[in-house]
């Protein structure tokens, strides 16, 4: 028996450590282990509810948005704020933005160097990868030619003694089972992906006056400028601001123009490039669809709304499946999720094994590791993220579940496109539970996203068109007008899985505030019943070739794009007065 | 070189030489250059070395390395391929565990002519650095290694500027800024939440044509990003002057893109250059879009910039142009004035500031409530309150009482870099 430990886990958001016990080439155990803190559920007491998104968004940089955006839901929700109907419409293209853009990163640069050796695309014949990529589709970047001039820029830096990030982990690895022209059709579609999505995220830039860390998120709608008097009723079709023709308003029908121009350049990028890819690696290694299967159970906690009730229909409806029955999805509840510390560094005062409600949390952190870290401690605590689980189950969180979940839902546009690729792909349903089923998910999702931008910029222009130009209700804005004190919660998807915001608003300002990750549940630590988490069930069974060299594990680790930095946090109790030396506070209120 | 070369040598780079001029020209404008310099900047990176890069990440959200996937001119396959060698970053590179670990000190060995490191995010120094550990090790001692054999350090972000999120509130990780943590060869931060990428794309640009890093200010920002007072390259500026000010998010002022200092912008306190390099390409940036500076580019920016959406307390209509008058003013009349009419501005601020440390100490010293009764007591934001009922636009004078001794103003001012 031997085991390994890698650490660190490259091309991840955060600080990850894997260790593995290997017995007879396969893994027995897993132990996921965040080993990075920061704690900005601390930070965020005594501040200005309303400036709490700005802080909580700086949780994650990767899928940047996704937390400001809980977290102004979680105030909303508290204060009983409605927005309108265009401030949900460019909230879902924010954030459907941000997830196409990182569906496609994931692929290309956090997986794809498990499965693809760079040393082989070098010694690709151009004319025959043109073949490939032709029949491929007709995605333009195909000729010979191209594919020459890559990989000559590819060779002189890889044949160099400086190639960096295009060093192969493992040269000649027999995983790398990829001939070398299909490694350098990827390489070449893994390079212009990273121009692609600096382009498209021009419309987060716009929509978000900034990238990463968008800024124009309120609680109560969207601090962006509406076309004055909207673009179809004003007199002179201008609007007050300079026009700059290189950097159009968002909100003006040159800057809606413009975004649908980057969400069809999106379209075709996923359709031409994106799915075939994913196809390419699911027909390349088809045992990989399986392989690596989580717990079986999966939670979607619901995004997308599409309409603006108080219960509105989401594109990924809110669901969980259990123990690998894909067809019965039940409803999530927020009283639902509990954690527990039994494995994580914190402790609580109520037992760590306990599982407490975000509400109720009580907590602080307790390292009792090794500095420096030599291996983790089996049975005792080895990580700073909490073992999230669901009504005590585990639960896989992520694309998967969602097109799961949604599946089960009925959801036609999930449905019809999830059969479509499963169909090229030639797997059934319950076959994509794996590695590259994954993969697959999240280009099921891409595909459908990017229809659904186009679509929400219609309905977006449409409305400010006809002079409905309200992005935000200032109704609570004033925090005379809020109670004493109140609770308030939002649960949504980011690109990784659920995310859940948590927060108790007393006397003003945030006195608790709590957030429950996608990766929170997909890298959680065992819990008090010794029950793995997903990440680390999945890792069980997995063979490996050479403990030396052990890409399969990377493989399955990358497969749910996990991000310690999103996973990690801490809560606070209840009731303790503000820390430091920060003593702002809303107007009136001292 | 001769314009064949240069050409050639664009071309093997995966570039036109329009757009490689083009972009040479944006740079000799971020670095305050005369357009003139532009064929140079050209010729140095169309022919220079690939500048060896170890990228470390402390605690951090991963925005600062987003913001480098950003780049635009040079591409960001442009930098990967031919500008820059990333010897190690932990988001990019194909190997891990023990052999990235090896990646990492085999490149630190191998350029004894130093390469330059670059660190992102705040490092923590609580909990024997049990808060932030990459291969099991503290990332302090990570960081401290490779720093000391850089020819120079960049720390991106405000994180690692000076701790940035994970050290407001006097959080619980004793997260600190690089500087004071590594060792004291060059340093080079560039706060922001995240840095704009043309920024660190301009400090790597700057050094390979001239060799030598851009001119810095006290806290080692480039001048030539935080020389200038955002507030005073806002497109919204003549809004201000005008006194048209935005009273409500949505109604008829913030509709018609007027100025956004009444709901809390900070852009007239913080030093920097987002209204010219903007984001995306030079697509927006938060006050074009419609939201308020929070100042993210300021020392200490979550506790002292804060709340986002309370107005500054002292107007500055009163100084129209304060930085370039500052520094005429210093040149004529001497540093001390010039402090003092900087200052004027900035009072309130260190009033502020001074009335923290206040209940900081009291709480030290006599438990916690005494510092709530000096909470309790009367706001000296006085300057606020008139501001509050003086006629729109009206300019309000500070009281030069309250004028700071100039020697504390150029130590302590956030803005102190134009006070010299």
């Amino acid at each position: 028996m031997a085991r390994i430990t890698i650490d660190p886990i490259t091309r991840i958001g955060g600080q990850l450590r894997v260790e593995a016990e290997i017995d007879a080439g396969r893994v027995s155990a897993a132990w996921s282990s965040a080993t990075m803190f920061r704690g900005i559920e601390t930070v965020l007491r005594g501040r200005d509810p309303r400036d709490a998104w700005l802080l909580a968004q700086r949780i994650c940089g990767t899928c940047t948005g996704v937390h400001g955006l809980a977290s102004v839901r979680a105030v909303e929700q508290a204060l009983g704020i409605t927005i309108p109907t265009n401030a949900r419409l460019i909230r879902n293209i924010l954030s459907g933005t941000v997830l196409v853009r990182d569906h496609v990163m994931t692929l290309y640069l956090a997986s794809l160097p498990d499965w693809v050796d760079s040393s082989a695309a070098i010694r690709a014949d151009p004319a025959a990868t043109s073949t490939l990529a032709s029949a491929q589709g007709a995605w333009p970047k195909s000729g010979s030619d191209y594919f020459k001039g890559v990989r000559d820029r590819l060779a002189a830096v890889v044949g160099s003694d400086q190639p960096g990030p295009f060093a192969p982990a493992w040269p000649g690895h027999p995983a790398y089972r990829l001939s070398p022209e299909q490694s350098l059709l990827l390489v070449a579609h893994a390079l212009e992906a990273l121009e692609w999505q600096r382009d498209f995220m021009r419309v987060l830039t716009l929509l978000g006056g900034k990238d990463t860390h968008p800024q124009t998120f309120l609680v109560g709608g969207m601090a962006l400028v509406p076309p004055w008097g909207g673009p179809a009723v004003s007199q002179t079709r201008q609007h007050p601001q300079v026009p700059d023709h290189n950097a159009p308003i968002a909100l003006s029908e040159e800057g809606i123009t413009l975004m649908r121009g980057l969400v069809a350049g999106a379209l075709a990028f996923v359709d031409q490039v994106l799915v075939p890819d994913t196809q390419l690696l699911l027909a390349t290694f088809p045992e990989w669809a399986k392989i690596g299967t989580g717990p079986g159970s999966y939670l979607c906690n619901g995004e997308y709304p599409l309409d603006d009730g108080k219960d509105a229909a989401r594109l990924f409806p809110a669901g969980h499946l259990t123990d690998g029955n894909l067809e019965r999805s039940e409803p999530v509840s927020e009283a639902s999720v509990g954690e527990t510390v039994q494995h994580a560094w914190y402790a609580y005062g109520s037992g760590d094994e306990s599982l407490l409600r975000p509400f109720e949390g009580e907590t602080v952190p307790s390292y009792t590791g090794q500095v420096p870290l030599v291996q983790l401690s089996d049975g005792a605590k080895y990580s700073w993220v909490k073992a999230a689980r669901l009504d005590g189950g585990v639960m896989e969180a992520g694309a998967l579940a969602r097109v799961l979940v949604a599946a089960a839902n009925g959801q036609s546009e999930v449905r019809l496109t999830l059969g479509r690729q499963l169909t090229a792909s030639g797997l059934a349903a319950d076959a994509m539970r794996g590695t590259l089923g994954r993969s697959l998910a999240r280009s099921i999702e891409a595909e459908v996203m990017t229809r659904k931008l186009d679509a929400w910029l219609w309905d977006l222009q449409s409305n400010l068109a006809t002079g409905d130009v309200a992005v935000t209700s200032v109704e609570r804005w004033d925090p005379a007008s809020w109670p004493d004190e109140v609770e308030g919660w939002s649960l949504g998807e980011g690109p990784r899985g659920a995310v859940g915001h948590w927060l108790r608003i007393r006397d003003k300002v945030v006195d608790h505030y709590q957030v429950v990750d996608g990766s929170t549940w997909n890298t959680s630590p065992r819990d008090a019943l010794g029950l793995p988490g997903p990440m680390e069930a999945a890792l069980a069974g997995v063979a490996v070739a050479d403990p030396a060299r052990p890409v399969e594990l990377l493989r399955v680790i990358h497969s749910f794009a996990p991000c310690a930095a999103c996973a990690a946090h801490v809560l606070q109790p209840a009731g303790a007065g503000p820390i430091g030396r920060h003593q702002h506070a809303p107007e009136g209120t001292r | 070189m001769d314009d064949q070369g240069l050409y050639a040598a664009l071309v093997q780079r995966g570039m036109t030489r329009r757009s490689f001029l083009k972009f040479s020209t944006a740079m000799a404008a971020a670095l305050a250059l005369p357009v003139s310099y532009a064929p140079r900047i050209a010729e140095a990176v169309a022919t220079a070395k690939r500048l060896p890069v170890i990228w470390v990440r402390a605690q951090t959200c991963g925005g600062n390395t987003e913001s480098f996937l950003r780049a635009a001119d040079p591409s960001i396959s442009t930098m990967l391929l031919e500008t820059l060698s990333i010897e190690y970053h932990e988001s990019l590179l194909a190997s891990a565990g023990a052999g990235t670990e090896l990646t990492r000190t085999e490149a630190m060995a191998r350029y004894p002519e130093g390469y330059v490191a670059v660190i992102e995010g705040a490092i923590p120094e609580g909990a024997s650095g049990a808060y932030c550990l990459v291969g099991g090790r503290p990332v302090r001692d990570v960081a401290r290694e490779v720093c000391d054999g850089a020819l120079a350090t960049i720390a991106v972000g405000s994180c690692a500027f000076d701790g940035g999120i994970a050290a407001a509130n006097n959080a619980l990780t004793d997260a600190k800024g690089v500087r004071g943590v590594v060792g004291d060869g060059t340093l080079i931060t560039l706060p922001g939440c995240p840095m704009n990428v043309v920024n660190l794309t301009s400090v790597i640009v700057h050094y390979l044509t001239f060799h030598e890093w851009p001119p810095l200010d006290q806290r080692n920002r480039p001048l030539s990003v935080y020389g200038n007072l955002i507030h005073n390259e806002c497109e919204r500026r003549p809004h201000f002057e005008f006194g048209e000010f935005a009273l409500s998010w949505g109604d008829e002022g913030a509709q018609r893109g007027w100025c956004l200092y009444k709901l809390g912008c900070k852009g007239p306190e913080s030093m920097g250059n987002c209204p010219t390099a903007r984001y995306g390409a030079g697509v927006s940036w938060n006050v074009r879009a419609g939201h308020g500076c929070v100042g993210c580019v300021m020392p200490d920016f979550w506790d002292q910039m804060g709340p986002a959406y309370k107005r500054l307390p002292a107007p500055v209509p009163f100084l129209p142009n304060v930085t370039t008058d500052m520094v005429g003013a210093a040149m004529v009349v001497g540093v001390g004035a010039a402090a003092g009419v900087h200052a004027l501005g900035m009072g309130v601020r260190f009033k502020r500031r001074a009335r923290n440390e206040r209940r900081e100490a009291l709480a030290a010293a006599e438990g916690v409530a005494v510092a709530e009764a000096v909470d309790a007591l009367p706001p000296d934001e006085v300057t606020a309150d008139a501001a509050g009922t003086a006629p729109e636009g009206a300019p309000v004078v500070t009281p030069v009482a309250d004028v700071p001794d100039p020697a504390t103003a150029e130590g302590d001012s956030p803005t102190g870099a134009e006070v010299r």
